[in-house]
């Protein structure tokens, strides 16, 4: 049996969405030149940087970090898995891939959390933004790189944009029910002391979401990593682009080992970040303390001198 | 003498466009006609108060009854729809922001029910949250919530979280936070609330013995008449968002204003909420009408009595007999004692105890408790009243219950 074809015209959803990318090349060029040469530019001196470094040097540093703001296992393994990439040839692919999805995120967030905290301040533009995120998060990440390519064409560039569209949601979703869960009771306390908009958000309501906000980074960090992969089809470079290679070339070997220096990167970061704010006791917590310790003895000292 | 705090014709009605339900309310409708009406919840109506300065003035009424709400209106938490309300003669609702947060932050201080200790400070730095909002520097800040901590005497405890603390020392941190500020107003929103029974009476005596020194003008909100009395200078009895009466504890307990008052009191007296029933308990033995005189006096040797409760078919109290009056009969060696029963001393099973216990006092035998047919449902001895009014003493376990 043939279906019977539905007689009206088919709608042009599409064709409208091509026509305004178009509209935006045609009027807004010159904006979309200038973020393509800033992020070039900041991507291009950030990975020159850290690839100037010899490798060593940059292990051992992040070691430290690692070790700081988790613990001693972490950073052990996390030092071994690095050195493993390095010793697997893909040390500069990795520098770029971490490029890439650090500046990403930094500007995930620097739109996200703001428009999660808006939304908490307005009824309507948490309603309104509810339906584009869930539009965001579900679309298939490649749809993205067709109008990342047609306003920043290939490069790094476009990669950076379609990681940030995808990497987004999380951040808002996450800060606006962190804040959303703070005790009322809280507020009208900030409140009933005195403190103004500012205050209430900055002493109360963000502290105390932090938790639910580090998540939302976290969710950030590892949306971004997956969709690097994909931005390197059209041209981001990094880790991703070896996974291309090794795919069209059917290169087992050479896909194992990338795909295992995204893992490493993945876990190392997730490690990272996963730890703040989470109230964990860490060795840079333990540090802070003993100097707050320190300052208190001394500060005794000089009261009882007095 | 002007009034520290004063309401005049106060009224605060929930939620957007209420112009329509404020009409209704001038019109003299009931909170309910305006809820079915509009569906906006009146949470103040019409209330007027003043409040001189070193008071504590106690807000007492069940849930709902717009306590929090009025006290809310005081520092600008909530704004009134319709009225005023006057700190140092300045209305609240007319301040703008700069001036209403400059209220809040000097001349009123507030202590919630549940704390309200931000988790992630120490307890120095929840004490010294409203000084940092006012832009006090650190070390000085640091300095007078350690001295606060120390009225309050918590000073062992400034650098601990507040998870650490009890309830008691929860409330102690909040009420240090308050008077840390130095303001001459404090809101106490069901301060004790949320502490079981012991340490509730402790903190009560210790707010009294701090106000003596302190002086402050209190605004107390609760749901305990006990510590209502215990701490009003003055006390104002809500209900349905409006105040019954105000006035100090002798004269809202010896002139209540008017029936609702008068059940408020007394619903915290243990006489309201044990009735006879719950109190009386199954004789060792009884007779029965149809039963001989030999078995009564049988009955009254076994157990040491003078006298039984005498009853009919099921259960039906018919009354009582006396041993004096059985002695003869059982020497003319009659059978029937139905000739010498006499009134019993009865009670209702629903009368209530300061009732019974006129009742009691008055009758030298037992006082039997018989429900609305008559049936014989128990007796109250002398022994067990007594007991019981000193348990009540003893602990509020029994008027809670």
């Amino acid at each position: 049996m043939v279906l019977p074809s539905l007689e009206l015209p088919k709608l042009p959803l599409g064709d409208a969405i091509e026509w305004f990318v178009r509209w935006l090349i045609k009027n807004l060029e010159v904006i979309f030149d200038i973020i393509r040469e800033v992020l070039n530019a900041i991507t291009g001196a950030f990975s020159d940087g850290l690839l100037w470094v010899h490798p060593v040097f940059l292990i051992v540093i992040f070691g430290l970090l690692i070790w700081l703001i988790t613990g001693k296992l972490t950073a052990l393994l996390s030092v071994l898995g690095l050195a493993l990439v390095w010793n697997m040839g893909l040390w500069p692919q990795l520098v770029n891939t971490l490029v890439l999805v650090v500046v990403a995120v930094v500007i995930a967030l620097l739109i996200g959390i703001p428009t999660g905290i808006l939304m908490t301040r307005s009824q309507k533009l948490e309603g309104a933004m509810r339906p584009v995120l869930d539009f965001m998060q579900t679309m298939p990440p490649f749809v993205y790189l067709i109008p990342a390519v047609m306003l920043f064409g290939i490069g790094v560039v476009p990669g950076l944009f379609a990681t940030v569209i995808f990497a987004i949601p999380p951040p808002v979703r996450l800060t606006y029910l962190g804040i959303t869960q703070v005790p009322q009771e809280m507020k009208e306390m900030a409140i009933a002391f005195g403190a103004n908009d500012r205050q209430v958000l900055t002493k109360v309501e963000l502290p105390l979401s932090l938790p639910s906000i580090m998540a939302g980074v976290n969710q950030c960090i590892m949306l971004g990593i997956s969709m690097v992969v994909i931005a390197s089809m059209i041209g981001a470079g990094g880790l991703g682009e070896v996974v291309m290679r090794s795919v069209s070339r059917l290169d087992l070997s050479l896909g194992f080992e990338s795909g295992l220096a995204i893992v490493i990167l993945a876990m190392v970061l997730d490690r990272m970040s996963r730890n703040v704010g989470s109230g964990k006791k860490t060795p840079l917590s333990r540090i802070i303390e003993k100097y707050n310790n320190y300052r208190k003895q001394k500060q005794e000292k000089i009261e009882e001198a007095a | 003498m002007t009034a520290k705090i004063e309401a005049k014709n106060l009224v605060k009605i929930y939620g957007e466009n209420t112009d329509k339900a404020l009409e209704l309310f001038n019109q003299g409708l009931s909170r309910s006609e305006i809820i079915q009406e509009t569906g906006l919840t009146v949470g103040v109506a019409g209330v007027n108060f003043e409040i001189a300065e070193g008071e504590i003035f106690v807000i007492i009424g069940l849930s709902g009854s717009g306590k929090s709400t009025l006290l809310r209106c005081i520092n600008g938490l909530l704004m009134p729809t319709s009225g005023s309300l006057l700190v140092d003669g300045k209305a609240v609702e007319k301040l703008n922001e700069e001036q209403l947060r400059k209220l809040r932050g000097e001349e009123i201080s507030m202590v919630f029910q549940h704390f309200a200790l931000l988790p992630n400070r120490t307890i120095t730095d929840n004490v010294a949250f409203g000084l940092e909002l006012r832009g006090v520097p650190y070390e000085k800040r640091r300095e007078r919530a350690q001295k606060a901590l120390v009225s309050v005497g918590l000073e062992e405890w400034k650098d601990k979280l507040p998870e650490e603390l009890s309830g008691g020392m929860k409330q102690r941190v909040g009420l240090a936070r308050a008077l840390v500020m130095e303001s001459g107003i404090l809101l106490m929103d069901e301060p004790f609330g949320a502490l079981d029974a012991l340490i509730r009476a402790e903190m009560q005596e210790e707010l009294v013995s701090l106000q003596r020194e302190i002086k402050k003008t209190v605004v107390f909100v609760t749901h305990d008449l006990d510590e209502a009395l215990r701490l009003g200078d003055r006390i104002a009895i809500m209900r349905d968002g409006a105040i019954e009466q105000i006035g100090t504890a002798d004269e809202i307990l010896s002139d209540p204003a008017n029936d609702y008052v008068d059940r408020f009191i007394q619903g915290v007296d243990v006489s309201k909420i044990l009735d006879a029933r719950s109190i009386s308990k199954w004789p060792r033995e009884l007779v029965r009408d149809t039963e001989s005189v030999s078995v009564a006096l049988h009955r009254m040797k076994k157990t040491d009595t003078d006298y039984l409760f005498v009853l009919g078919p099921r259960y039906k109290l018919v009354g009582m007999v006396m041993k004096e009056d059985l002695l003869p009969l059982a020497q003319k060696r009659e059978k029937n004692f139905n000739d010498v029963i006499k009134e019993a001393n009865t009670v209702s099973a629903d009368t209530i105890m300061r009732d019974v216990y006129s009742e009691l006092r008055n009758a030298e035998k037992d006082v039997a408790v018989i429900d609305e047919n008559g049936r014989f449902l128990g007796v109250i001895t002398h022994s067990v009243l007594l007991m019981t009014l000193d348990e009540r003493k003893g602990g509020d376990g029994i008027a809670e219950s």
